[in-house]
């Protein structure tokens, strides 16, 4: 029996193939094998013989089925790895080209904003880009012979023949949709209106389009103190420092009084922005407590209600977060420019995510 | 607004600093753009005396200096002509700044000989042009500072100028009194105020001064007074001074005078020359039509209604905006008319901007002017001249009276800390208005007549706040309206929006922002361009009328873009188009383009040129992210710039649609300079219809457990038939069974013949009670084959 054993184990081991090995298989253990055949002989045995002998026989049959199995599945590893050594790949061809699209900084900017504000409550206001000159000018305590209106460079649309009303405008700030807010929902209130302005005015820190974010909150007490907070959080939030100085200029707007420009202490050091350090100070912002006549005009009691205001260039504070150094640019689509400046389809600015 | 600081000193005494007086000016609202202090470039230099001047040994311009300085005796190699013993020179020493040469100094060697310094000349110090020698001070001791010297002996080389903005609400501070007034309110100082000294009538004028009736809301009060035997010229040296300080040229005496009082009082002021004024004077509306040469030297033609002034030749001024070239004061005037007069801002206003005057006097006119302050303008403009050439004045001619505009406000200081959120007491409240200028009586304040811009309340408070400086406002926190998490606050048009972006840009779309304004002809060749679109002042053709859709803007930046170099391109745009000139006539779109190939040339081999059907699918996908119902229509005939046979309107019946997709008209492409073909989309955001509120619970998922089974069938049908009108009723056939239907294939032509083509579908088949037995999947088929026949004449392929 051990030279069966010796005989196939050694011819397994030998086999080259899968077809020698199921010859082997077919010659050791099938049917008329020569291991079938010594089993069949058990039976002409003893009770004693076939005791010592039953066990061998199955011990060897066992181990010839192992040998031939293991044999097996190291021929057909040896068959794979044939195999996957013909599919060998230069991975380092590049991979399928795939678009990536972007988003423009005013729009990332613009949710930036919004995610920041929504957390203190303002909701998003819009309203019309052709305003009517009340809107746009008297409604906001700006009438018709104020320079304001002069210094706006304001676009007028055409009026056709005939049609004597007061040309509508472009608008030239978002401050009518204070109005148009107050109007529609009254006090208290809590908006902001990001939205397209127009001034007739070109240049390289000046597009006679660009973008602004109004700011408006009404109640019973809001005083200048709380804007002071509401912007120090703003910036705060927006260029993600953990402390900043707003310096408050007295100022003048026409729908806001007291008004206040404002300013950010910043440090302008090699030619790169740094919001809260440095000597410098940057103005960011026109503010103020809205007239009484303006909340008046919107149809607001001014001897029950008092707010803030404000109004923010958006493209200027997408210049001055990302480092952006030409307005101009920003309107040009050129596809360098949107994709070394543009956002990630899936770069959602949140406050728990980080807002850049 | 420019001044000095010895003018702002004329009226204010005070001891502060440059510095602390820019900071104040800034903080109070008057914010100071500039400052040119010329001591700044100057404070190194000190006094210095040649002791002896010899001869250079090797040079026969040079002269060999022994100076006596501060810090002893320096040899210095001088070229000047003028270099000699005994002289007080000015020295610069090694390590000095001269500006006017742009050079810091060493010790020298100058042909063998060692200069520890140089002596200036007033151009190396950038005094004046002057150089032809070094400067020779008449006074001065050894080391004692040069800018101390001119402090003391020529105060103007050394006064600061000072450049603020003015906001259009503050006419006051538009004289330098008005500007000390603030600082001095501000504790920055005491204003000084003069008591004025009219010059004593010597004649009765015999001219006179007419209002017209209808003219007198323009020009409520006129006065003048004749001054005879004045001997012009030009102006003492502190006037010129102070005029060319601020970059005034001075011009002659008389209209020096003019141009100082409407700078140090915001009182503009006119000097005719009474030599060449016939008659008497008469303030009118113009009739229109009527021509004059103006001090500018520019013909004017009055519209009517404009406010003039004129003789009995006609007009000789454009009331308080520019006199006339004819009766202007020269040289030679020895009779002069000085004018000062008050003139309503709004009319002001109104006629500089139509005659497209900018003048100082229209400036300050239009933002008001104090109208009590009149008379006392004309007298202090009268006793200079008087002083300073002579001549004798006549008594005062008056037209009209003071305008009154007394007025009075109520200070609540409980409000004025409530608004500005800063404790400032009440006392201080008083005291800040009071140094303004305003008189309280009880809590009424009222108003200085120079502050037409104090209309309210609410002025009050500014003008408290602002004194009190709101650089020292702390922020207080705002509380929010509700406690706890925030609540969302975008409406759900918002949040399609920001869907839409960022799915577009997930597509591989670039956003960008285009003018909403375009040239006529794209507007044009979408539909708009007509003139109630159009800009009235456009500020380029190219700029000139609302865009009536975002195409042409898209289609420009790929023009440019192919300019570049860039072939490949897929840009959107989210924003607002105008079908009209009204407010409300603008709405909502978003628009992508696809350009060129689906990507680079590649190993791949997968770059493909973009066809309508890329376009499709990225707008089916953000109608999709929009929300917008999966089952739609896709109808044609959309507007004419697209390519009439290969564009679909997504629809939700006839009248609803959702988006357009297609390919660009070729002709609307040449037009537009755009390399084609193009394809692309448009989609209107809110003509989906919004979502019946149903809270976020999800309907229960069904899945089935049963086997799905799937059957191919390819019909033949005509060419035109469309495709999705075959799979609509192949899923009509039984739409409890039929899950879906795919079209896997299309064939033109071949064995088919002219005008055939084949398409191929898909069906599954989900059963949800009973396993699909085969006579099952027959009976459907066979109703399947039917259905197509019947809607599209199609038959099954064999």
């Amino acid at each position: 029996m051990n030279d069966l054993r010796d005989k196939y184990i050694g011819l397994i081991a030998a086999a080259g193939d899968e077809s020698t090995l199921e010859d082997l298989r077919v010659q050791a253990v099938g049917k008329k094998g020569e291991i079938s055949l010594l089993m069949r002989e058990l039976g002409k045995m003893s009770p004693e013989e076939r005791q010592t002998a039953g066990p061998a026989l199955n011990a060897l049959k066992d181990e010839i089925n192992s040998a031939l199995s293991a044999k097996k599945a190291a021929l057909e590893d040896a068959a794979l790895d044939e195999r996957l050594r013909g599919e060998w790949l230069d991975v380092t061809l590049p991979g399928r080209p795939r678009r990536m699209g972007t988003i423009h900084p005013i729009s990332q900017v613009t949710e930036e904003v919004t995610a920041i504000f929504a957390d203190m409550g303002f909701s998003v206001a819009e309203g019309p880009q052709i305003d009517t000159d009340w809107y746009n000018f008297d409604a906001l305590n700006i009438p018709g012979h104020h320079p304001a209106r002069a210094e706006m460079d304001t676009f007028y649309m055409h009026r056709a023949e005939g049609d004597n009303r007061p040309p509508h405008v472009l608008r030239t700030h978002t401050s009518p949709v204070q109005i148009r807010s107050m109007e529609k929902t009254g006090a208290p209130i809590r908006v902001i209106a990001p939205g397209r302005v127009y001034r007739a005015d070109y240049d390289q820190t000046h597009t006679p389009m660009f973008h602004q974010v109004e700011g408006l909150a009404i109640d019973k007490d809001i005083s200048m103190a709380n804007l002071k907070w509401v912007l120090e959080e703003f910036v705060k939030a927006y260029f993600e420092v953990d402390d900043v100085e707003l310096r408050f200029r007295a100022s003048h707007f026409p729908f806001t009084e007291p008004s206040a420009e404002v300013d950010i202490r910043c440090s302008w050091e090699g030619g790169t922005l740094k919001v809260g350090e440095g000597d410098d100070w940057l103005e960011i912002l026109g503010s103020g407590m809205v007239h009484p006549k303006v909340l008046q005009n919107a149809g607001v009691d001014p001897s029950e209600w008092q707010g803030f205001a404000f109004g923010m260039g958006i493209d200027r504070i997408a210049m001055l977060k990302y480092g952006i150094p030409d307005l101009r640019a920003f309107f040009d689509s050129d596809l360098r420019w949107l994709r070394h400046y543009g956002f990630a389809a899936l770069d959602v600015p949140t406050l728990h995510a980080g807002l850049s | 607004m420019k001044f000095t600081l010895s003018w702002l000193k004329k009226h204010l005494d005070t001891t502060a600093s440059v510095d602390e007086i820019t900071y104040a000016l800034t903080d109070l609202g008057l914010e100071v753009e500039g400052v040119e202090n010329p001591a700044d470039k100057l404070k190194t230099f000190t006094l210095a005396k040649v002791k002896h001047a010899e001869q250079h040994p090797d040079a026969d311009r040079l002269r060999v200096c022994t100076v006596e300085t501060d810090e002893g005796d320096k040899q210095i190699v001088c070229g000047a002509p003028n270099a000699r013993a005994g002289i007080t020179v000015v020295l610069a020493k090694p390590g000095d700044y001269v500006p006017g040469i742009d050079v810091t100094l060493s010790v020298g060697n100058i042909r063998g000989v060692e200069s520890h310094g140089m002596m200036a000349s007033e151009r190396e110090l950038e005094l004046s042009d002057e150089h032809d020698g070094i400067i020779e001070l008449p006074s001065g001791e050894v080391g004692e500072r040069f800018i101390d010297w001119l402090a003391q002996n020529d105060p103007a080389k050394v006064d600061p100028v000072i450049e603020i903005a003015i906001t259009p609400n503050r006419p006051d501070a538009l004289g330098v009194q008005g500007i000390a007034r603030d600082l001095a309110a501000r504790g920055l100082g005491t204003l000084k105020t003069k008591p004025v000294d009219p010059v004593p009538a010597s004649f009765t004028a015999d001219t006179k001064v007419v209002i017209d009736a209808d003219t007198l809301d323009g020009c409520p009060l006129f006065c003048g007074r004749i001054i005879r035997g004045v001997k012009n010229g030009p102006s003492p040296q502190w006037l010129q001074d102070a005029l060319r300080a601020i970059g005034l040229r001075p011009i002659n005496f008389l209209v020096d005078v003019t141009n100082f009082f409407t700078y140090d009082r915001n009182r503009p002021l006119h000097v005719f020359d009474m030599a060449k004024v016939t008659g008497d004077l008469r303030v009118h509306r113009a009739a229109g039509g009527e021509e004059l040469l103006a001090l500018d030297g520019k013909t004017y033609k009055l519209q009517p209604g404009q406010m003039v002034i004129s003789d009995a030749k006609g007009p000789e001024s454009i009331a308080g905006i520019m006199g006339g070239e004819e009766t202007g004061c020269t040289d030679e005037t020895t009779d002069v008319f000085v004018e000062s007069a008050y003139w309503d801002p709004i009319q002001i206003a109104y006629t500089g901007r139509a005659l497209k005057i900018n003048s100082d006097a229209r400036y300050r006119f239009e933002r008001g002017v104090d109208p009590a302050f009149t008379p006392e303008g004309l007298e202090l403009a009268v006793r200079m001249i008087v002083d300073h050439a002579g001549g004798e004045s006549s008594d005062l001619i008056q037209a009209g009276a003071v305008p009154d505009t007394s007025r009075a406000y109520k200070l609540d200081p409980a409000r004025v800390i409530s608004l500005v959120g800063m404790e400032i007491p009440e006392a201080e409240q008083r005291q800040t208005l009071t140094a303004l200028g305003f008189r309280l009586e009880g809590n009424m304040a009222h108003v200085p007549s120079w502050r037409p811009d104090v209309l309210g309340e609410a002025d009050l408070v500014e003008e408290v706040a602002r004194i009190a400086s709101l650089t020292k406002l702390q922020g207080k926190p705002m509380r929010r309206m509700d406690p706890g998490v925030p609540k969302p606050i975008l409406s759900p048009m918002q949040r399609r929006e920001r869907a839409a972006r960022r799915t577009a840009a997930a597509l591989g779309y670039n956003e960008c922002v285009t003018y909403s304004f375009i040239d006529k002809a794209s507007a044009t060749l979408f539909g708009g361009g007509d003139d109630a679109t159009m800009l009235a002042n456009p500020i380029s053709a190219d700029m000139s009328h609302m865009r009536p859709a975002l195409l042409p803007g898209l289609l420009q930046a790929a023009a440019r873009n192919q300019a570049r170099g860039f072939m490949d391109l897929a840009l959107f745009e989210l924003g607002h188009a105008f079908h009209g000139g009204e407010p409300e006539e603008q709405h909502l779109m978003l628009s992508g383009v696809l350009i060129g190939k689906t990507g680079p040339k590649n190993v791949h081999g997968t770059a493909r040129p973009v066809d309508v059907f890329d376009a499709k699918a990225d707008a089916e996908a953000i109608l999709a992210a929009m929300g917008a119902p999966a089952k739609t229509q896709i109808l044609r005939g959309a507007s004419d710039w697209w390519h009439p046979g290969r564009h679909g309107m997504i629809c939700l019946g006839p009248k609803k649609v959702l988006g357009v997709f297609g390919e660009l008209h070729p002709k609307v492409l040449k037009a537009m300079d755009v390399k084609g073909p193009v394809v692309g989309f448009t989609l209107w955001p809110q003509e989906i219809p919004l979502p019946r509120k149903t809270g976020a619970t999800r309907p229960a998922l069904v899945l089935n457990d049963l086997q799905a089974v799937e059957r191919d069938f390819a019909f033949v049908v005509d060419a035109q038939v469309a495709a999705l009108d075959l799979m609509n009723a192949a899923a009509g056939a039984d739409k409890a069974l039929i899950s879906d239907v795919r079209l896997f294939d299309e064939f033109i032509g071949g064995s088919l013949g002219e005008g055939k083509k084949s398409l191929a579908i898909t069906v599954r088949l989900q059963p949800t009670d009973s396993t699909l037995k085969e006579a099952d999947i027959e009976a459907v088929g066979k109703k399947i084959i039917e259905k197509v026949e019947k809607a599209t004449g199609g038959v099954l392929r064999g």
